[in-house]
């Protein structure tokens, strides 16, 4: 059992369980150490768990947003090695849960086991991996459990009758996709995330965390009514890619009024 | 593990390669396509549309034809080249292109998508939709638009949107990403047209099955012209899907050898080349678990060749496992090397190939002599070289104005 379900028990101060906030950024866009400073300022700002992109030459669950932020840190030198050095250098200064999300070949190239003794020693919560669907999972969930870093499974809005499956062996936390398509922000989101939800919680008592497409403070205090958490990628990254060096200030009051957003107050 | 994680887990695997690694909104639909596919594949209505589409429209069965020049002049083996440069739209691609487009039509789907390296998949694609009135979109790599531009104008002609692809390296593998984010935003009414035997479980075995036709036909074909076997059967590689056709029905005979040519580009030595087989190590991408060109760190290569059709980084998973297994063997032939065979059929026989196929030709030219006169192998000649025309020019130093 990680370190993640702590992201998930914020109360308000009546005591009431509120939502988490969630934010992402692409590891090493511009560099490693803005995004250490990057990663601290969300922190700062109320993030309640971090979600760090693998940089991957080819990341097709991902929009425009995300891909060329992954072109980016690639270009400046970002392997896996330095985002284990990333993740280790921000567990010496933060005990909030921090999670990778990979696409599969970076993780195989490196040998399962050996990632996942790396992922433990540096203080990687979980994983997030979106071409890992459910029924491959079983490939990387020995050495994933025996290390201690859980899985997340993401859920999409057709996964119909896989979602019990899903959530039964699910770890950490449901990523749910609010809506079809890659990552990026959306103007509205459509899809029946109540019902998906009630369908999950009649199988698990993983929290749900509802991704893709969030952006405005609105979004962000309509989903945090009905999810555990509210994970923002695109809106982030895409402050990072217009303020570059300079975007920590951007991020931390960006991730604020998110998270004042998310937590209902 | 439950029972559905157990049944599901080898699913769609040849040896350890192949598998479902793609993202989880895709997953219903993958499954779905499954279902439609085993429940088609043996629905006499479908397969009686299917052998009729392709005896009547894309000109099935395609020739056999003997190359008595190019045999006389190698002076070993008799070479045949099968002719999927005759079909309609000019290579093998129409025959998995109109099974898949009638299978998408059966699941109720509206518009059909697909990726496109030189454009033939893409005119394929455009051609089925048209004529199953179909709404069709191409994507394809910016560079390649560039280099195949009569392709496009064809595809646009047939009333698809081609859509040309600026991320990465703009070609063929960024045609791949592409097309897999569109059709994860719109999986309800579209379907994806794969055009090789790559890609999650169950394109490779759909695709597989749809290009089989090759071999079943030249395997009778050749029987009756020879009463016998071929030695060899040789044919490009690039995802490799004319390969496995021509591959398949003869994979239980054992006397026969496979040969598959995949793009060397400048060289295996040099950073420039396509050759997954030769330079690749095993991975997980666009899909499937197989050999890929990649880096120390899984970062995907940029690959090369002068064949658009062949630039992708990739091999379908029952090659990697017809490689492992030591059925098949994998040679890298260089673009030199398929220049010189392609303006070699030109002269000797006539007949102006596919940049692709005349990888596949370059290696038919040194295994011929070093087998009897008594023997045949069997060519595919995948596609027509009409498209390739002015790129020979170029390469020679000539220029053409198209």
């Amino acid at each position: 059992m990680s370190n993640i379900n702590k992201a998930f028990q914020q109360k308000d101060p009546s005591g009431k369980p509120r939502s988490a906030f969630i934010g992402f950024l692409t590891g090493g866009d511009p560099s490693m150490e803005k995004s250490e400073e990057f990663v601290l300022e969300m922190i700062r700002a109320g993030a309640d768990l971090v979600e760090i992109g693998v940089p991957f030459s080819d990341p097709i669950a991902e929009g425009p947003v995300i891909q060329e932020a992954n072109i980016r840190a690639l270009s400046a030198g970002a392997t896996v090695e330095k985002l284990f050095g990333l993740v280790k250098s921000l567990r010496s200064k933060t005990d909030v849960p921090l999670v990778f999300l990979t696409y599969l070949n970076p993780v195989f190239h490196y040998g399962y086991d050996p990632f996942f003794k790396r992922a433990r020693d540096a203080g990687l919560d979980g994983i997030i991996i979106p071409d890992l669907p459910f029924e491959e999972q079983p490939e990387v969930r020995e050495s994933a459990s025996k290390y201690g870093v859980d899985i997340i499974s993401l859920i999409a809005p057709t996964s119909e009758a896989r979602i019990k499956e899903i959530a039964k062996a699910a770890t950490g936390y449901i990523y749910l996709v609010s809506s079809m398509g890659v990552t990026g922000v959306r103007s509205e989101i459509k899809t029946d995330l109540g019902s998906i939800i009630a369908a999950l919680r009649e199988t698990t008592k993983i929290p749900v965390a509802v991704g893709f497409g969030i952006h405005t403070p609105a979004q962000a205090a309509e989903i945090g009514k009905i999810a555990d958490g509210v994970i923002v990628g695109s809106a982030i990254v895409k402050i990072i890619a217009e303020h570059g060096a300079d975007a920590g200030n951007h991020v931390y009051e960006y991730v604020r009024r998110m998270k004042i957003a998310v937590a209902g107050e | 593990m439950s029972n559905v994680q157990r049944s599901f887990q080898r699913k769609g695997r040849f040896g350890e390669y192949g598998g479902q690694y793609i993202p989880e909104t895709l997953m219903n639909e993958i499954i779905n396509l499954e279902k439609a596919y085993n429940h088609y594949k043996d629905d006499p209505d479908f397969v009686a549309e299917l052998d009729g589409l392709l005896k009547n429209y894309a000109g099935r069965p395609s020739m056999l034809y003997y190359a008595e020049k190019m045999s006389a002049d190698l002076g070993g083996a008799k070479i045949y080249l099968k002719r999927e440069d005759m079909n309609h739209t000019g290579s093998h691609k129409i025959n998995n292109v109109l099974g898949q487009a009638l299978l998408a039509k059966r699941m109720g789907k509206t518009r059909i998508i697909a990726e496109t390296g030189a454009g033939q998949h893409g005119v394929a694609a455009a051609t089925a939709a048209a004529l199953l009135g179909l709404e069709c979109e191409i994507f394809m790599g910016k560079e390649d638009t560039d280099r195949q531009r009569l392709n496009v104008y064809r595809m646009e002609l047939l009333g698809a949107k081609v859509n040309a692809v600026t991320s990465g390296t703009q070609t063929l593998k960024d045609a791949v990403n592409e097309t897999m984010r569109e059709w994860v935003g719109r999986v309800q009414d579209t379907h994806y047209v794969l055009g090789s035997v790559m890609g999650p479980h169950p394109f490779p075995t759909i695709v597989r099955d749809f290009q089989s036709v090759i071999s079943k036909e030249a395997r009778s074909q050749i029987l009756e012209r020879e009463g016998k076997l071929p030695a060899a059967v040789v044919a490009c590689v690039g995802g490799g899907s004319n390969a496995i056709g021509m591959f398949y029905n003869f994979i239980p005979d054992a006397t026969v050898k496979l040969i598959g040519c995949e793009a060397a580009g400048h060289g295996v030595d040099t950073p420039k080349h396509a050759a997954t087989i030769a330079k690749g190590s095993v991975g997980i991408f666009h899909g499937m678990k197989s050999y890929f060109c990649q880096n120390d760190e899984g970062q995907i290569a940029p690959v090369y060749s002068i064949s658009a059709g062949l630039d992708y980084p990739g091999i379908g998973p029952e090659h990697a496992h017809l490689h492992d297994t030591g059925r098949a063997q994998y040679v890298p032939v260089s673009d030199e090397a398929a220049v010189s065979a392609f303006e070699y059929l030109a002269r000797t026989e006539g007949i102006i190939c596919a940049i692709e196929s005349a990888h596949a030709l370059a290696h038919a030219r040194i295994l011929a002599p070093q087998i009897g006169k008594d023997e045949n192998i069997i060519i595919c000649l995948s596609g027509r070289g009409d498209k390739d025309v002015s790129a020979i020019a170029k390469y020679r130093g000539e220029t053409i104005n198209e």
